[in-house]
């Protein structure tokens, strides 16, 4: 019998799903409302020097792949599911271009990292 | 010779934008929330390993009614997968029984959006008190 691929999927949806359900709201608060409008943080929250010793830092480097990886993994499974079930293309199509993006976009998230440097 | 075909029940190409199914396609369309976010911070992330022009560029942008607009949307879309995704869960878990008591899966749900919102107010207090 032919294996089934798609519990390879699941376990990047399920801790993405999870860690954007914990901490999900609170990033897009932070980076993408509060820091750039300077509402309850100081301007320089996010300037080159911090974001980039937090980028050089290990810990700072697990938490940015993760985050970037797990989310857009969990992304990619459920707009992969929703398409699919919408007939958009073929299913072999619609798992080339969903998870495609989300691995050429991982294997991007990596470069960038190591480039930063340590 | 020809392979059988199975048979596809004929659907309507728009079921999923009525109801009931519209419930299904909105909570699956938080993940474009979640993904979009990601997009942007790796677009943060390149800018910060192009050099420090590339990253201020990022950094307007991110201050740029666009974005502003962009990221109320995708805070809608996080908070809306929040809500359903503790929602799915005690369907998707093992039961849990504690004693001889199957824990009712509205519980869990209670629990696990409890622990959601602790962890939203502990990553906001850490990044207050890490401010420079």
């Amino acid at each position: 019998m032919k294996r089934s691929v798609a519990p390879l999927f699941w376990l990047p949806f399920g801790a993405g799903g999870m860690l954007s359900a914990l901490i999900g709201p609170a990033l897009v608060l932070i980076t993408g409302l509060m820091a750039p409008t300077g509402t309850g943080l100081a301007p320089g929250f996010m300037s080159f020097a911090r974001a980039s010793a937090f980028a050089r830092h290990p810990l700072g480097k697990l938490i940015l792949f993760g985050v970037i990886a797990l989310f857009l993994w969990h992304g990619a499974e459920r707009i992969y599911l929703t398409l699919r079930d919408m007939r958009a293309a073929g299913k072999l199509a619609l798992m080339w271009v969903c998870y495609g993006t989300a691995g050429a976009l991982t294997f991007v998230t990596a470069a960038a990292l190591v480039i930063i440097g340590f | 010779m020809s392979r059988a075909r199975p048979y596809l029940r004929p659907a309507e190409p728009l079921w999923w934008a009525h109801p009931p199914y519209l419930a299904y396609t909105l909570r699956e369309a938080t993940g474009l929330a979640v993904a979009g976010y990601a997009v942007v911070l790796l677009a943060g992330l390149i800018g910060l390993a192009s050099g420090e022009s590339a990253y201020a560029a990022w950094l307007n942008f991110l201050k740029s009614p666009w974005s502003l607009a962009l990221h109320l949307l995708f805070l809608t879309g996080m908070i809306a997968h929040v809500w359903t995704w503790f929602q799915i869960m005690p369907k998707t878990m093992p039961r849990l029984v504690i004693g001889r008591r199957v824990l009712p899966q509205r519980w869990i749900t209670a629990a696990g959006l409890a622990v959601a919102m602790a962890s939203l107010i502990i990553v906001l207090l850490v990044a207050v008190w890490t401010q420079p």
